[in-house]
């Protein structure tokens, strides 16, 4: 069983399933920013990239070694670090699919929300295993107000 | 030469921790090699089971693609950085529809 917890406002939360109703039916993405310590994870604030994949858009997205720099040089602007990646599951399950597994780096949380007939639903956290078999799921808690007044600033 | 390699954030951890490493090296190739076989753990990270780069992690020499260079046949020189930068992809299954 997973014991990674990855904190969220539920500001943000929303802000996921907005990017995921207006890409339907189509994939979003982005990134996910915030602050890592022992055994605490904390989304505070988000990147929305554009999908890159304009062949297969519906059940791939993919973000380029750019948006990746981006995401990153963002994080370091906003005193964050770049904790991971959401995408949106357009009419299939929140769940993580072989090819996002082949694709992924442990460490970093990847959020999938699953959007319905354009309707957001369920929404997951995982993270891949050290020796790459399979992801374990990371538990989201969501906070509707900010945890600290530091993360005001953001 | 000596040349820096970055580590991404999300493989610090398989290679002491350390945002950067030195290695001795005159081309990308043996940059990797030396870096994989310090730290063995990065290699599945970065590696498919064919022994090539998996392809969604990239190299780059300062900002330049290897892909667009000599690929790992690269040469370096001294005080050059080489940076392992990955891209995000991913999807739902149709069968898990």
């Amino acid at each position: 069983m997973s014991e990674h917890v990855l904190k969220i406002r539920e500001e943000i939360v929303r802000r996921i399933e907005a990017h995921g109703e207006e890409t339907y039916p189509h994939e979003c993405c982005g990134a996910l920013l915030g602050r890592d310590g022992e055994g605490s994870r904390e989304v505070l604030d988000l990147l929305p990239l554009p999908n890159r994949r304009d062949d297969s858009p519906r059940n791939r997205f993919e973000l380029t070694p750019d948006d990746v720099r981006l995401a990153e040089k963002t994080a370091r602007a906003k005193h964050l670090d770049l904790l991971g990646w959401y995408h949106s599951h357009p009419d299939a399950p929140a769940r993580p699919s072989e090819f996002d597994r082949e694709h992924a780096w442990p460490w970093y949380s990847y959020i999938i929300v699953s959007v319905r007939q354009g309707e957001p639903r369920d929404m997951t956290s995982w993270r891949l295993r050290d020796d790459r078999s399979a992801y374990d799921s990371e538990s989201i808690e969501t906070a509707a107000a900010v945890s600290s007044p530091e993360a005001l600033r953001v | 030469m000596p040349v820096k390699v970055i580590i991404p954030t999300p493989l610090r951890g398989y290679a002491g921790k350390q945002e950067s490493v030195d290695v001795q090296a005159s081309t990308v190739g043996e940059a990797l090699t030396s870096l994989t076989t310090r730290y063995e753990e990065l290699k599945k990270h970065l590696y498919a089971d064919d022994g090539r780069l998996r392809s969604f992690v990239n190299v780059y020499v300062n900002d330049e693609d290897i892909r667009y260079l000599q690929k790992d046949q690269t040469r370096l020189k001294e005080g050059d950085t080489v940076s392992i930068v990955p891209s995000i992809a991913g999807g739902a299954s149709r069968a898990e529809k």
